[in-house]
């Protein structure tokens, strides 16, 4: 269970080094969100392995959050307000 | 009325699977919410209510998933190899194709069914016309294109939504 | 029979995961970077949660775990769409080995294809 933790926290190094490499915006934007669900995974590894079933919900709320967070970055790019 | 009253069911099985207890406090506090979304929210339900009961579009439902995810699987493997292959085995551009659906929910399906499947994805969905980035371009004509990308799906969710 | 299956569908989630960020750090522009990583990373997540489900059963930690599924399965090609048609119309180039583009054609705009 360690090890594929620390595989996945491999994985999210490098998205790590495309959003801090990234040459445009979306890019950094869309490693972010990419990081985001890896880290959702982790945590639900987490709840398994430390028995603690509340870690569940933090992983739920990690994954909605960065799927707004994506939609607003995409809506201003395309230079529209939030509302349509 | 009947659309606020599926919503209003939907919000509840979601919230109840979401805590996953019987505790009275736990129901109450999401009918609440389930009330209060419904009341706000439920106008812009995209399913027909009657439609939610009819069982054959479960069945197809169930029919579909199996298949979707053997193709979910191909494809990965597909995209795993030629991130790994040496060399970048890819000819990347974007198509246009067109779908025969009817219904917007239908579409929507179609659209992230095309997202998960091999080496394609919806860049912009306008009526019946579907602009996809692909990965290795098998052929610019619309017909041809549309058949590779979206055959097996468009026979499934036919017989789910419309 | 089912810990052994549980155990496979986490690896598989794991393996896919770290293939779809290879991708991300490999692929030479943003729309293909967005396919390796969104496809790879979906599965990969929704291997993890079922094999969680598997491990655990019908207890609190495994239906969540199946929901969260669910979430992801529906969301990250949702926002991958969204990003990849602004930043179209934002006008993020696309790589030089780039065959057709008929989005760009459509909407009347000068070419975005990368030509260095």
């Amino acid at each position: 269970m360690t090890i594929l933790i620390v595989i996945l926290s491999f994985g999210a190094f490098f998205c790590l080094y495309r959003a801090l490499q990234g040459p445009s915006i979306p890019d950094r934007a869309i490693a972010v969100d990419i990081m985001t669900v890896i880290f959702s995974s982790i945590t639900a590894l987490m709840a398994l392995k430390y028995k603690l079933a509340y870690l569940i919900d933090l992983s739920i709320a990690l994954a909605i959050i960065s799927f707004v967070g994506t939609l607003a970055l995409a809506k201003y790019l395309e230079g529209r307000s939030l509302d349509d | 009325m009947t659309r606020r009253l599926a919503y209003f069911v939907m919000g509840f099985v979601v919230w109840m699977l979401l805590v996953y207890t019987l505790h009275y406090q736990e129901v109450i506090a999401g009918a609440g919410v389930a009330l209060l979304t419904a009341a706000f929210f439920g106008q812009y339900l995209p399913v027909k209510p009657s439609r939610l009961l009819n069982p054959v579009r479960w069945f197809w439902l169930l029919v579909y998933i199996p298949v979707f995810s053997y193709m979910c699987l191909k494809c990965n493997i597909d995209v795993a190899l030629r991130v790994l292959s040496p060399g970048l085995q890819i000819r990347p551009g974007i198509v246009k194709i067109r779908t025969s659906l009817k219904t917007e929910i239908a579409r929507v399906f179609l659209a992230n069914s095309i997202t998960l499947t091999p080496g394609t994805m919806t860049v912009e969905l306008k009526d019946d016309v579907l602009y996809i980035h692909w990965i290795e371009v098998g052929s610019s004509d619309m017909a041809t294109a549309s058949k590779a990308i979206i055959g097996p799906f468009e026979y499934f969710l036919a017989r789910i939504f419309d | 029979m089912i810990e052994v299956l549980s155990w496979v569908s986490l690896c598989t989630g794991v393996g896919f995961t770290l293939l779809g960020c290879i991708g991300l750090v490999r692929f030479p522009d943003l729309y293909n970077r967005m396919q390796a990583a969104t496809k790879c990373v979906t599965l990969g997540t929704c291997g993890i949660m079922l094999g969680i489900f598997l491990k655990t059963g019908f207890c609190a930690l495994g239906v969540k775990a199946l929901v969260c599924a669910l979430f992801v399965l529906i969301t990250v090609p949702v926002a991958a769409h969204a990003l990849a048609r602004g930043s179209l119309i934002f006008g993020v180039k696309l790589w030089k080995g780039t065959v057709k583009d008929e989005f760009t054609d459509d909407r009347g705009g000068e070419s975005i294809i990368d030509d260095k």
